[in-house]
């Protein structure tokens, strides 16, 4: 097993987690950290699509859900942050459960699956955009309040750590999901869902917790991001580039390992960054690239980074 | 153990099963044979629950489970082999076996332990490892029997776990599925391996055009006119007669 995720990724991450040591604020600090939101939200997408095998296309859904979720209750309720931050990624897990419901109750797999996810999170950014409570046009802006209290820290490494902690927290859930019962059965379902009902186990519901687990995780994408900018509109929070994101960071990486979404994530990060000197601000240039991406894993690599391996073995 | 009275089954406008009614006694080992197309695969589908009856009744272990899901029949103890294998293809044939254990074993571990005690009671230690795609067919066979076993079902319902494999392999399997049923587990199994049904069925029941021809010993219904015409043409059974007579 001479597989490069196993092996980049826990140094890897070692790095990351020393990072704002060197660069303790600035450009490769907010780097560095939508990097790990992306790792947050790519193991998200990998728990339900590489393990679970149902290719979401709409996880913006599950991550606008829990950064809207947060900011509607501390902007218009005047909840605390970290309370909202708890109802939001609940709320999050809710959503995925009850789509996850709706979606495979019907028997929808494969590319209907990704489509009808894809509906869901257009039609909440459709909503999200046209309601003066959601911010409408404009997005929802947390008034600045520093303090541990209210999830807003003067020194960015704070955040940036608890970032990291989620995504160290998201390599543990998934290496657990996988040495499971549950992970056991998602597997089953993944490879033959009539041979997995013979042997006793409810698809339906193993792919609805699943789904639930997925959003869960994805909320606290969302939930971080908007504690870190203290904003989110429509397209930032429910718009296609986050779902392709979700996706790409896992499928770059290495699908259903428990360190390809966080390879995927810096694999990304670098080229989008890489681009944006080149092509500077041309609007839609990331998701063109990371269309190009996409098809050249396929061709090239279909394993993803942590796929390629070390030397040629049996 | 199992009751099934008068099942009916249409797709669309063909009749797959029109009043099957089969009894299968506690600790034997039943045949279901009959002619391509009879209706045994479709019979065992439904009894298992991925095809709901338009007509009938199912019994097993004194509850009615008629309508029922698959995973709940499974989860009750009868457990189906599918004809066309179905292996978890890119899951090694430890993992697979291991989703069969788990219907009883919470903990993976023992999942895993209980795996390769059954692999090695059906011959496959060698391969425990291997996906089960790269398998042979005798290989793949083995592992569906396998899965199921790890279940700890109380009935199996084996469809076809024979056919594809080479005389040497057949008669290797068969005391395997002798032990099965002296470990307490009840068969029934569709077979068109005579040899196979002739050695290990004490009871046959034939099934031509979606109904039940006969039942009896394997002797008895070879010996009935209406299952050799249902082999072999209308008629048959009288023109063998003749030829023997002449």
């Amino acid at each position: 097993m001479t597989r490069w995720g196993a092996r980049a990724g826990p140094p890897l991450l070692l790095m990351l987690g020393a990072l704002p040591f060197a660069f303790p604020s600035g450009f490769v600090l907010t780097t560095a950290t939508l990097l790990l939101l992306t790792a947050i939200l790519g193991q998200s997408w990998n728990i339900l699509g590489g393990y679970g095998g149902q290719s979401s296309f709409g996880h913006a859904l599950f991550y606008g859900t829990g950064a809207f979720t947060t900011a509607l209750l501390q902007v218009r309720f005047g909840w605390n942050a970290w309370v909202a931050a708890a109802a939001a990624i609940g709320a999050g897990t809710l959503v995925g459960a009850a789509a996850g419901a709706l979606v495979f109750r019907q028997g929808l797999r494969g590319s209907y699956f990704a489509l009808v996810t894809l509906a869901f999170a257009e039609i909440a950014r459709v909503l999200v955009a046209s309601f003066d409570i959601t911010g409408g046009g404009f997005g929802l802006l947390v008034p600045l309040h520093r303090g541990a209290a209210s999830f807003q820290f003067s020194d960015p490494r704070l955040p940036y750590w608890i970032a990291w902690t989620v995504v160290l927290a998201g390599v543990l859930l998934t290496i657990g999901i996988e040495r499971s019962r549950f992970g056991a059965r998602l597997a089953a379902v993944r490879e033959n869902e009539d041979a997995a009902r013979a042997l006793g186990i409810a698809p339906v519901q193993v792919k609805t917790v699943c789904t639930a687990i997925s959003a869960g995780l994805a909320a606290t994408a969302g939930v971080l991001y908007l504690q870190i900018f203290l904003f989110i509109d429509a397209a930032n929070g429910f718009g296609v580039g986050v779902s392709v994101q979700a996706l790409l960071a896992p499928i770059l990486g290495g699908l259903a390992t428990p360190w390809g979404a966080l390879l995927g994530a810096l694999a990304l990060r670098l080229m989008a960054e890489m681009v944006h000197a080149v092509a500077g601000g041309l609007a839609g240039i990331d998701l063109a690239l990371f269309g190009v991406i996409l098809i050249l894993i396929l061709r090239f690599a279909p394993g993803g980074i942590a796929g390629i391996r070390l030397r040629r073995d049996a | 153990m199992l009751d099934v009275v008068d099942l009916h089954r249409r797709f669309g406008g063909v009749t797959a099963l029109s009043g099957v009614s089969i009894a299968v006694r506690q600790g034997s080992i039943t045949a279901l044979i009959g002619p391509n197309g009879a209706g045994k695969t479709t019979a065992f589908a439904t009894i298992a629950g991925f095809h709901r009856p338009d007509r009938g009744q199912m019994r097993f272990l004194g509850r009615d489970i008629t309508g029922w899901r698959p995973e709940r029949i499974a989860r009750l103890g009868l457990v189906r082999t599918f004809q066309i294998v179905q292996p978890f293809g890119r899951l090694s044939v430890r993992d697979n076996i291991a989703v069969g254990a788990h219907l009883h074993l919470a903990r993976r571990a023992s999942a895993l332990t209980e795996a390769e005690a059954v692999a090695r009671r059906l011959g496959l230690a060698a391969d425990l490892d291997k996906p089960a795609d790269t398998l042979p067919i005798a290989g793949r066979k083995r592992l569906e029997l396998a899965r199921a076993l790890a279940t700890r079902p109380r009935m199996l319902l084996l469809d076809e776990v024979m056919a594809g494999l080479n005389p040497a392999e057949v008669a290797a399997l068969m005391p395997v599925i002798r032990e099965i049923r002296d470990g307490g587990v009840t068969l029934l199994m569709i077979e068109h391996v005579m040899q196979a049904v002739a050695e290990l069925a004490e009871r046959c029941i034939v099934l031509a055009e979606g109904r039940v021809i006969a039942t009896g010993t394997v002797a008895e219904v070879a010996r009935d006119p209406v299952v050799v015409d249902a082999y072999l043409g209308e008629g048959a059974a009288a023109r063998l007669a003749d030829h023997h007579a002449a």
